[in-house]
């Protein structure tokens, strides 16, 4: 188990850049949503230093990793990504001192693998058919062939993903919304923030509202279809009072507005939640925050944007 | 002469299971619709009402992104291997 507190990963981190991971901002939408029966309230995660929210549980799963003794001078830290956990980890990595391998399929967006390759980690590139799922097996062969060599952090598996949300993320929510917020509303990927995050807020009465794609072949980058996908070890659907799906085109046309009519640029995935909470707020009043994973520009190769 | 087309495994349910299949046509869009006259509905999960790739879906024609030669117009020529990928990549 975990022995990790917010106080201890403040310590550690003082001084580094890595003292600018949480505490990101938490603002009104005041076009998109205006008139419906709930308050829509982003928290911008694209402020993270390495752009994403993953840079939460990139940095919780290597000061855990580092806390329980396991990295030694001369063990690599491993994990499979399709990206932004992987510029977490890179990140983090740098700053610590650890070297990192990364699985990740190939023909991903081009900025992350250039991003984490500037951060010094090694790419080990799996087949894109497979997509990320390929790159997990990848991971857990590499894993088994050298336990000496790698200490394999496993987002979709490691406590300290959902601990990073639940003392992090759902801490700052609280604080920031003067203990306002009645509904979270976030993408199912790994499941580390809606599970984390759900520890934090549902005792206090908030509603969870987790979402998915809707179908298997989808655009919402970093988030799982469930019904079709390895099932994250740290997957509970009972964390959620609420679960909804969302299609891609209607997520990259909100993903669009927030542009537009917000100044917010967010990647697929932001637009995807917000389309989900749009939905809620329809239904119901209340203080709806709705997390937006990363930014925009992690797009810019894609056809998102052209 | 035929072309290879792989599928993700996220396209598997469209194909009637398989994940690597023969067609035949001169351009992507000609080779999508010789897979959905064997499995309807194929088509429309990779493109658009407009005939266009659908943007979460990329697809190597050989080592050739087809969005930079033309998109579903892209050439397809003879014994190619067409790879469909997922734009995204779930889990990140």
């Amino acid at each position: 188990m975990t022995r990790l507190t917010a106080e201890l990963v403040r310590e550690r981190v003082r001084g580094t850049i890595l003292e600018r991971v949480g505490d990101t901002p938490l603002i009104p939408l005041h076009r998109v949503g205006a008139g419906l029966r709930g308050d829509l309230w982003v928290k911008i995660e694209s402020a993270n230093p390495g752009g994403s929210v993953k840079d939460r549980p990139g940095l919780w799963m290597v000061l855990d990793a580092e806390e329980e003794g396991w990295l030694g001078r001369r063990r690599v830290v491993l994990d499979a990504t399709s990206g932004n956990t992987g510029v977490a980890l890179a990140m983090v990595c740098a700053v610590r001192g650890h070297a990192l391998e990364l699985c990740v399929p190939d023909k991903v967006s081009l900025e992350r693998k250039r991003i984490a390759r500037a951060f010094g980690a090694q790419l080990v590139l799996t087949d894109p058919l497979e997509g990320t799922d390929g790159a997990i097996r990848e991971a857990q062969r590499r894993a088994a062939a050298d336990p000496d060599r790698y200490v394999y952090v496993d987002q979709y598996s490691n406590p300290a993903n959902p601990l990073s949300h639940e003392l992090g993320t759902a801490a700052e929510i609280w604080k920031q919304s003067g203990g306002r917020v009645t509904h979270f509303v976030a993408g199912v990927g790994t499941s580390g923030t809606i599970v984390g995050v759900s520890r934090g807020l549902r005792p206090k009465g908030v509603r969870i509202v987790a979402v998915q794609p809707d179908a298997a072949l989808h655009g919402i980058d970093g988030w799982k279809h469930m019904p079709t996908a390895l099932r994250p070890a740290i997957w509970d659907e009972r964390v959620a009072d609420v679960h909804r799906v969302m299609g891609t085109e209607e997520a990259l046309a909100i993903t669009k507005r927030l542009a537009r009519e917000e100044g917010i640029f967010t990647g697929p995935s932001g637009g995807a939640a917000v389309a989900a909470a749009l939905a809620v707020a329809r239904e119901e009043a209340g203080r709806i925050v709705v997390l937006i994973a990363d930014g925009g520009d992690r797009y810019l190769s894609t056809p998102l944007w052209e | 002469m035929p072309v290879t087309v792989r599928l993700p495994g996220a396209l598997r349910d469209a194909a009637g299971g398989e994940t690597r299949l023969t067609a035949s046509g001169r351009t992507l869009r000609d080779v999508i619709a010789d897979i959905d006259r064997r499995h309807p509905g194929f088509a429309s999960r990779v493109l658009d009402d407009a005939g266009a790739l659908r943007s979460y879906v990329n697809v190597y024609i050989g080592d050739e992104d087809a969005r930079e030669r033309g998109g579903s117009a892209a050439a397809v020529p003879d014994g190619s291997e067409v790879m469909v990928i997922p734009a995204m990549a779930g889990g990140r």
